[in-house]
């Protein structure tokens, strides 16, 4: 058995040094307009106004910016411990009590240690949960342990869940008040710390279980979600130079899939699909998408960037994104490929 | 009532009838349910009788005609299978009436095998993934007291449960937020799916165990009434910041003798013409 899956090395080329990107790193680029934090202050402004808003952590207040709500609202903030399975039990009878819990903690621990008690104790009942979690799929350079590829893939089977995976700070901002008032569980990924700001370019209103429209373009129709939706914005801006025309098919809402909007972007045809997302090319946005596809008896010439079906290596953040084909470049790289 | 610590909000007509009448009638409407089910937890069903009489008709504010009713005392069920045990209760209780124990476990039925909140009045929580009740317990229990509720929220678990890890996150939260409003019942019938559960994984010592998350902790013969009684009383009554559990050490099958000296095993094995027998035998135990 092999000690180590690299080779041993004395030094680091100067000039190429990268460090490993931080739990806590921020995925904007440098020089792009961002937003701190904007879904704890977000919760901490509708609980102004919103009385049964209370909000729970395992541990990671401060990674989920969920201590903007804490500091501004102390006595309904409930730090629960490292101890993911009360933390969403104790929100499932917060819940059954009247009140609305925002449950925080990485989108690890809440899709592979806390499952079953999502499953039973909130999704079973129906009850009004927000499962609110830090870092999914890609998104931070420690490995395995804290990069949550396949959440959407463990979650996409559980009934009565709704599962958000936002673009940007506005987009969190505008989800983080739809669940607010939506009644019934719901999952959100977060992009937490300086989150870009993309969408207000756009004529963009985000609304649960729809999907908008955010450019046209005659080659290739993306349909992405999360931050992906960033990289294509950026991929066919680029790809415009290449002559390759980029629609951007923006699908914050994985369950329920917004059959309507997809298939009505896909009717349209001699459009490639490229579906995008942040996640194991496995049973996330794009699979979902294929099947409405193939339910509809429409075969469009069909691709995915995706992760993946591995479990990712360390270190910085770019270097990864580059590796595994979702930065803004490899996507533009790979759709002039597909287009030749 | 007389010592204070009760507040029934139900017809008075019973109330002259005693714990012991009460569990022999849990007891019974069990045994009824095994009977046209042909199979069932029964042996856990007559083990738990006494403490849910206790638990019922003694301990709990409720409205029989009013499971919602915002002031009344919760009563979580982790382990589903228990269900017999307290349909038999709710029915002896008046929530559920006595004729619907005909369909227990069939299609469409109010009264599933394993206890479910979306189909039963009085049934708190989905049970049956054991190692959930006492963490949603905790949720409920800080949502009373941001409500400034005194409703108390008690949550009877098995002792095979306590293997559940979640179980022991919920313990230290509870102890964490000092969770006053929290009275644990453990129903220790040192026997779980695979054999007895200290040989399968022993939770001993259980009170010490407790104790040492800073919990208020007693244990107490869970088929002697008055032990149960003066248990749930001490929980109740307690001034102290603490979370509380009674453990109640019962015996399977409990009232039948002849399935009490059967094997003990998870799912006692109860042939077709032993229901009417064992309802005999209920009634030669029945108090006078």
């Amino acid at each position: 058995m092999r000690l180590s899956k690299f080779e041993p090395r004395q030094a680091v080329i100067a000039g190429e040094r990268k460090t490993t990107s931080a739990m806590i790193a921020s995925i904007a680029p440098d020089g792009i307009p961002t937003r701190s934090a904007p879904f704890g202050h977000t919760l901490a402004r509708l609980a102004h106004h919103r009385n049964g808003i209370v909000g729970l952590t395992a541990d990671l207040a401060k990674y989920t910016d969920l201590h903007v709500f804490a500091q501004e609202h102390p006595d309904r903030f409930y730090q629960m411990g490292m101890a993911e399975q009360v933390l969403m039990s104790a929100a499932a009878g917060m819940a059954r009590e009247g009140f609305t819990p925002f449950a925080t903690t990485y989108a690890v621990f809440a899709s592979r240690r806390a499952y079953d008690f999502i499953c039973m104790a909130i999704a079973e009942e129906k009850l009004d949960v927000k499962i609110v979690c830090a870092l999914p799929g890609l998104t931070t350079g420690y490995g395995p342990s804290h990069q949550a590829t396949e959440d959407i893939a463990i979650f996409r089977g559980m009934p009565n869940l709704t599962i958000i995976d936002p673009c940007d700070a506005i987009d969190i901002e505008q989800a983080t008040e739809a669940i607010a008032d939506h009644k019934g569980p719901v999952y959100m990924r977060l992009l937490r710390g300086k989150v870009p700001v993309v969408l207000d370019g756009y004529d963009y209103r985000f609304e649960i279980g729809k999907a908008r429209l955010l450019r046209e373009g005659a080659d290739v129709l993306f349909i992405s979600s999360g931050l992906m939706t960033m990289r294509v914005l950026e991929a066919a801006k680029a790809l415009e130079s290449d002559r390759i025309g980029c629609a951007v098919l923006h699908v914050p809402t994985i369950k329920p899939l917004d059959a309507e909007t997809i298939l009505t972007a896909a009717r349209r045809t001699g459009r490639m699909v490229v579906v995008a997302e942040n996640h194991t090319l496995i049973g996330g946005l794009g699979e979902g998408v294929a099947a409405l596809l193939m339910r509809e008896g429409m075969s469009p010439v069909f691709r995915q960037i995706a992760l993946p079906d591995e479990f990712l290596d360390a270190g910085a953040l770019p270097t990864l994104h580059d590796r595994y084909g979702i930065s803004t470049a490899e996507v533009a790289r790979r759709v002039r490929e597909w287009t030749k | 009532m007389a010592d204070g610590t009760t507040e029934f909000e139900m017809p008075r007509s019973g109330s002259n009838v005693s714990l012991a009448e009460r569990a022999y009638r849990i007891r019974r409407h069990a045994v009824r349910m095994g009977e046209v089910q042909g199979q069932g937890y029964v042996g856990q069903a007559l083990g738990i009788a006494d403490v849910l009489a206790v638990a019922y008709f003694h301990a709990l504010r409720y409205r029989p005609d009013e499971t919602l009713w915002e002031k009344r005392d919760r009563f979580l069920l982790s382990i589903g299978h228990y269900a017999i045990a307290l349909y038999a209760a709710l029915i002896e209780a008046g929530v559920l009436p006595e004729e619907e124990l005909e369909t227990y476990g069939t299609d469409d039925s109010r009264m599933p095998m394993s206890g479910m909140a979306a189909y039963t009045p009085g049934m708190e929580i989905t049970g049956g993934s054991l190692g959930q009740g006492l963490g949603i317990a905790v949720g409920m229990c800080l949502g009373l007291k941001r409500k400034r509720s005194d409703s108390f929220v008690y949550n009877l678990l098995s002792d095979g449960e306590l293997g559940e890890g979640s179980t022991w996150e919920a313990a230290m939260s509870a102890a964490h937020h000092k969770l006053d409003n929290l009275i644990a019942i453990v129903d220790f019938n040192n026997q779980q799916a695979d054999g007895p559960s200290t040989a399968t994984l022993s939770s001993e010592p259980v009170t010490g165990k407790f104790e040492a998350f800073g919990w208020h902790a007693q244990r107490v013969d869970g088929n002697d009434i008055e032990a149960v009684r003066a248990a749930f009383d001490i929980a109740r009554d307690l001034k102290e910041t603490r979370p509380r559990i009674i453990v109640c050490d019962t015996r399977m099958a409990k009232g039948v003798p002849f399935l009490e000296a059967r094997e003990i095993t998870h799912f006692i094995r109860v042939e077709p013409d032993e229901w009417t027998l064992a309802l005999e035998a209920l009634e030669k135990g029945r108090p006078q």
